[in-house]
């Protein structure tokens, strides 16, 4: 592998808190692992809690070039790895018709100049990169049997051109919300970590690095309130980019500590469904306050 | 939320040089395998080539190595902690079968001997084996049925079948066949007749004629079922009905795709993976060991809010249709029931209230867990004999009259 990476586990959370990712032991130990090896890293957690962010650190500091393929339902062959630009293809059979040339037509239209690459194949071709293949669960299963190719061998077969390897192939990295469960062959090909929700002082670390115009009073406060909001039952939970988001608006709104009023108003920045935001506001949320603030200072 | 297992006070294990590694690193994969993980030969490969890599000299490290190559789940991650708990304090004693035995305690689905029960059975003689409370009312029943019999067991209900007439019944299940329900994926297929041009297949076809488009090649859309999720209520009062429901679960996860099921009493419980065992007495005996709570008492706004917040996300995406199968006889007196019905209700494309009570032709909704329940369902429908399945099954291939949200 390139010599670029980093060389102990040390090091490997140094490179991620460079790039302003404040990542705990165990997660720092399964990316350096993931680097060395050359496997894909399979990251599982809900939604917020910096799976994606990971790849973008990572991109970033290596420095290599981040290449992100976005999943969604119905993606095929031509939007992730490649397609044939077919009407240049067109043209190509009309000029060697012109010319007489059709007894090499097949060979000379499936050139790689013919071929357009997306996001799989241009991760695997040129620089050296780092794959984002995001929200997987998000895509349906037949387009995971295709990805195997890429994940154990780093590479992909064009029927009509021949296997295309990776010179060097990328860090790649694979992140799942867990809206279905994505199949076995995918998880056997990859190191495993499931992202939680950060502890108190991994938070305030966080913020101090990705919010530090906001007082620390504050941020100790708001860390102290989303830890406890993350103890109740709530449908969706914030995650660490709730949490940065709202000690910005709480200091935008020049909150110095916590209090009700401004919790309050500014609930939606922390929760997304209305029903978990109506559960909170007003007495559960002066509750809350009360509690962070007294956790605060201890 | 797991809570972080490094408070445990464990002291840490002397690790022993590389040499001596291997063989404790292919005994605790063993024993992860003892435990249910799904973990081979080659992963210990992995696990070696990560601790060579991440060095021994941290516990915390440690872990983490065989954690990023051994564990593949989240929700194995309680068994892994305590497997390595167990086997990393001193991994010569573990080696020796005391820590095996244990976590054969913990394996969370236990293998069915196959064909155990149905063996018992042989033995016993060629009848077969009816439940104990009804033995004194069999009868003899004909394999080949009159038609009037037929009649008569489709309208049966199921709670006053005897054990014969009963395994008519499921046989008669076995027959149901579910309408597919077919709905538009994003995906294409070929086509000769499909209303979308393939240009790629047209082009390569072209080249075999020396480039000249002889025939223009059609894909047309992929057509798919939605996901069908079956919730079963499985306590005391429903107890005869789940028995039979589950043969039509099991059936209709062998007809299609894509199914889902879950049972609940004082729990819930996910039966999917047993379901799908092609014999139904083995999938029923792997579901028994992994169900704690048959003919218990009933908590449904508890089970149905831990499905919304485990389950709702992962088995309601495109367009599922949830049939929720209980009397709505509340032991808590449908706290909580109403919402966690609409949240059930906002997240699926349509949900279905099968009930047994419904057979009562004067039926009121009397009970509170019945009257939180019923304003969020889009259907409610009796389920106690064959023909109200047979009419389910019709409903199903009908567009439903009202539709919420998506």
């Amino acid at each position: 592998m390139t010599a670029t990476l980093p060389a102990d586990v040390a090091a490997t959370t140094a490179l991620l808190a460079a790039g302003g990712y404040v990542a705990d032991a165990a997660l720092a130990t399964t990316v350096h692992l993931a680097l060395r090896m050359g496997r894909p890293l399979f990251l599982e957690g809900e939604p917020g809690t910096g799976k994606t962010e990971i790849a973008k650190v990572l991109a970033a500091q290596l420095p290599r070039g981040l290449v992100r393929l976005q999943c969604y339902d119905g993606l095929d062959l031509s939007a992730a790895a490649y397609e044939w630009n077919h009407a240049r293809q067109l043209m190509a059979i009309r000029m060697a018709e012109a010319r007489g040339e059709t007894a090499n037509l097949e060979a000379s239209i499936y050139e790689r100049r013919y071929l357009e690459a997306r996001p799989l194949l241009r991760a695997l071709e040129g620089e050296p990169s780092v794959l984002l293949i995001d929200e997987l669960d998000r895509a349906d299963e037949p387009f995971e049997a295709f990805l195997l190719e890429v994940l154990s061998d780093f590479q992909i077969t064009v029927p009509e051109l021949g296997t295309i390897h990776a010179a060097t192939p990328p860090v790649v990295i694979i992140t799942s919300n867990r809206t279905r469960e994505v199949h076995d062959a995918i998880r056997r090909r990859c190191l495993y970590h499931w992202v939680d929700y950060p502890d108190a002082a991994r938070e305030r670390a966080i913020l101090a690095l990705r919010a530090p115009q906001v007082a620390e009073t504050l941020s100790a406060q708001v860390v102290a309130f989303v830890q406890r909001l993350r103890q109740g039952d709530y449908y969706k939970l914030p995650g660490v980019a709730e949490t940065i988001d709202w000690a910005n608006a709480l200091a935008a709104l020049d909150a110095r500590e916590l209090e009700a009023g401004a919790v309050n108003a500014t609930l939606g920045v922390l929760l997304k469904y209305q029903d978990d935001i109506a559960k909170l506001r007003g007495e559960e949320a002066a509750r809350l306050v009360a509690e962070a603030k007294e956790g605060a200072r201890a | 939320m797991i809570p972080p297992r490094e408070s445990m006070q464990v002291p840490p294990a002397p690790l022993r040089p590389a040499a001596a590694l291997a063989p404790n690193i292919q005994a605790f994969v063993r024993l992860l395998r003892r435990a249910g993980l799904q973990v081979g030969p080659g992963d210990a490969l992995l696990a070696m080539e990560a601790l060579s890599i991440a060095g021994l000299d941290s516990r915390a490290g440690f872990r983490a190595a065989l954690k990023a190559t051994l564990l593949r789940k989240h929700e194995q991650n309680d068994i892994f902690d305590a497997a390595f708990e167990l086997f990393w304090r001193d991994p010569e004693r573990a080696r020796a079968g005391a820590a095996m035995a244990l976590m054969e305690a913990q394996k969370p689905e236990e293998r069915a001997k196959p064909g155990g029960r149905r063996l018992a059975e042989a033995m016993a003689g060629d009848r077969p084996k009816p439940p104990p409370p009804e033995e004194e009312e069999k009868r003899e029943l004909d394999a080949s049925m009159t038609v009037s019999e037929r009649e008569r067991l489709q309208q049966m209900d199921f709670e006053a079948m005897s054990a014969a007439e009963i395994s008519q019944a499921k046989q008669e299940i076995r027959k149901l066949v579910l309408p597919l329900d077919a709905r538009p994926t994003r995906r294409f297929r070929p086509d000769p007749l499909g209303p979308r041009v393939d240009i790629r297949a047209t082009i390569r076809a072209a080249t075999r004629t020396g480039g000249e488009i002889a025939t223009i090649a059609r894909r047309r859309q992929v057509e798919r079922t939605p996901p069908l999720v079956a919730i079963c209520d499985i306590s005391g009062s429903m107890a005869r009905y789940a028995q039979i429901l589950l043969h039509f679960m099991h059936a209709v996860t062998a007809d299609r795709d894509r199914v889902h099921s879950f049972l609940f009493g004082t729990r819930l419980s996910n039966i999917t993976r047993q379901l799908r065992h092609k014999d139904p007495e083995i999938a029923f005996e792997m579901i028994s060991h992994i169900v704690p709570d048959w003919s218990g008492g009933t908590r449904i706004g508890e089970a149905l809010e831990r499905f919304n917040q485990d389950w709702g996300r992962r088995v309601l995406g495109q367009g599922a249709v949830v049939l929720l199968i209980t009397d709505g006889l509340d032991r808590e007196g449908g706290r909580g029931l109403a919402e966690a019905t609409d949240r059930l209700q906002r997240s699926c494309r349509r949900l279905i209230w099968l009930n047994p009570l419904l057979r009562y032709a004067g039926f009121q909704p009397k009970s509170q867990g019945i009257r939180a329940m019923l304003p969020h369902v889009h259907d409610f429908r009796p389920v106690h004999n064959l023909a109200s399945l047979k009419a389910l099954v019709d409903a199903l291939s009908e567009t439903p009259k009202r539709e919420h949200g998506r």
